[in-house]
């Protein structure tokens, strides 16, 4: 909370020195946010993006921690994809997103599909991590007390990968979220990305900031109510 | 019955051609109901040894049966190992009902580690046990299904002597009134002599049996001096 005071002040005090175009003042960044949700458009483009981060953030964890966990247990997968997995991680994002929408135009698949390949390789790499790590003696305890292959996934396996999961879904919601941005400026015409590609057109910096922070409290919103208490739970033990 | 014949146990060797033999020559029967110790000093492949009954290790020339039967075919043993492998994530209770059956009678986990002593810490993590409770948690989880084979890799390891001594007569009681098998490995020969039906004695590596010896001891025994 002092964080936030600090930064309005500063905010407050850089305001006298700048031309107010450049830095508008907090409360008119305030008032642009109030009439822009007034008119319901706010909610409507945080809700579009907010889909678009959501269905490609599942798919990328998906994807991401089924491929991540066969190549850190079977060496001749981890052996045949590693050339592939160090191309996606170095190819830059927006290689990525210009060639889905030149591939498969400027639609909904292309823009999904970019973020997910842009997320994926990241997911990939931390689960082999974690898979590596997994402690052969506990596996060994489900093999001789032949446990069914439910309580050894859910009991046994998986809770060792709970730490590389949650670090992959928290960086990786990071990630995802500035990627879609970047995919509705370019080829979309919903989203805070889009809406932030045409208050820039006119240079209407009071907007784009009344935006930001509509999103910022958003995504604060999802990492305190979701993942810090889900983070909580499946690690009670280490407390 | 357990019929052991091993004519030999390898294990390949990092940056080395040759394989490192572990147990040669090994063989003997364990009859139902028998508890036999295996004294040795370190190395000459006990752990090994109940590796290869439990079913873990399936590598080796000759051949393991327990009624007639591979190690992993028949009834589930119960097995503590030299280290408690406690899942950290799983409380002391849901570490036991673990290797329960679905709809196994949980009651009898409470009495359990009511009798190992720990009933007071039936939901707490592993994590803020000492050794030596992480080490009755273990052994409460290898008796809970009452197995009709027991596996025990040095179980009263570096226990308080009073609790171990606890133990042990509880163990003795436990595996007469079910008359479990029970392979006990030890480097303790007083423990051993304490405990057992029969004791066998390894050599060091490779290990071999140098001494396959009865004790003809009653029961209750004096478990010092």
């Amino acid at each position: 909370m002092a964080s936030v005071v600090g930064v309005l002040a500063i905010w407050q005090i850089s305001v006298e020195f700048v031309e107010a175009d450049v830095l508008p003042a907090p409360y008119l960044v305030l008032r642009s946010l109030i009439y822009h949700t007034g008119d319901g458009e706010l909610l409507f483009h945080v809700g579009v993006t907010l889909i678009r981060v959501l269905i490609s953030f599942t798919l990328a964890m998906a994807f991401g921690v089924t491929l991540g966990i066969i190549m850190g247990r079977f060496k001749q997968w981890d052996a045949a994809l590693d050339g592939i997995l160090v191309l996606a991680l170095n190819l830059p994002a927006l290689v990525i997103i210009i060639l889905c929408y030149l591939w498969f135009g400027l639609g909904e698949f292309a823009a999904i599909l970019a973020v997910t390949i842009n997320k994926f390789p990241i997911v990939v790499v931390n689960m082999r991590e974690g898979a590596r790590a997994v402690d052969q003696d506990l596996l060994q305890v489900s093999e001789v007390f032949r446990l069914s292959s439910r309580r050894r996934l859910f009991q046994v396996y998986l809770p060792q990968l709970y730490p590389y999961l949650l670090s992959s879904a928290r960086s990786g919601l990071a990630l995802v979220w500035k990627i879609v941005l970047v995919v509705e400026l370019l080829g979309r015409s919903d989203g805070v990305g889009f809406k932030l590609g045409i208050f820039f057109q006119f240079f209407d910096i009071a907007s784009i900031l009344a935006y930001s922070f509509a999103f910022i409290i958003v995504v604060m919103a999802i990492e305190y109510r979701l993942i810090v208490p889900l983070e909580r739970r499946l690690t009670v033990w280490r407390t | 019955m357990i019929q052991i014949d091993i004519s030999s146990k390898t294990y390949p060797q990092d940056h080395v051609q040759t394989n490192l033999c572990v147990l040669q020559d090994v063989h003997f029967n364990i009859k139902s109901g028998e508890f036999c110790c295996i004294v040795g000093p370190s190395g000459s492949g006990k752990t090994t040894l109940l590796n290869l009954i439990s079913g873990l290790d399936k590598n080796l020339k000759g051949s393991i049966l327990i009624n007639g039967e591979a190690p992993t075919e028949g009834a589930v043993p119960g097995y503590m190992f030299q280290s408690s492998r406690l899942m950290p994530w799983l409380t002391v209770r849901e570490n036991v009902t673990l290797v329960l059956q679905k709809g196994a009678s949980e009651e009898r986990v409470d009495d359990l580690l009511h009798e190992v002593g720990l009933n007071d810490f039936a939901d707490v993590y592993p994590k803020h046990l000492s050794g030596g409770m992480r080490r009755r948690v273990a052994l409460a989880r290898a008796i809970i299904t009452e197995p009709p084979l027991l596996l025990l890799d040095e179980p009263f390891l570096s226990l308080d002597a009073s609790i171990a001594n606890h133990l042990r007569r509880q163990l003795i009681d436990i595996c007469e009134r079910r008359s479990t098998t029970v392979v006990f490995v030890t480097h303790d020969l007083r423990e051993a002599l304490y405990l057992a039906d029969r004791v066998l004695f390894l050599s060091s590596r490779p290990g071999k049996i140098v001494l396959d010896h009865f004790v003809e001891i009653q029961r209750p025994r004096v478990p010092e001096g």
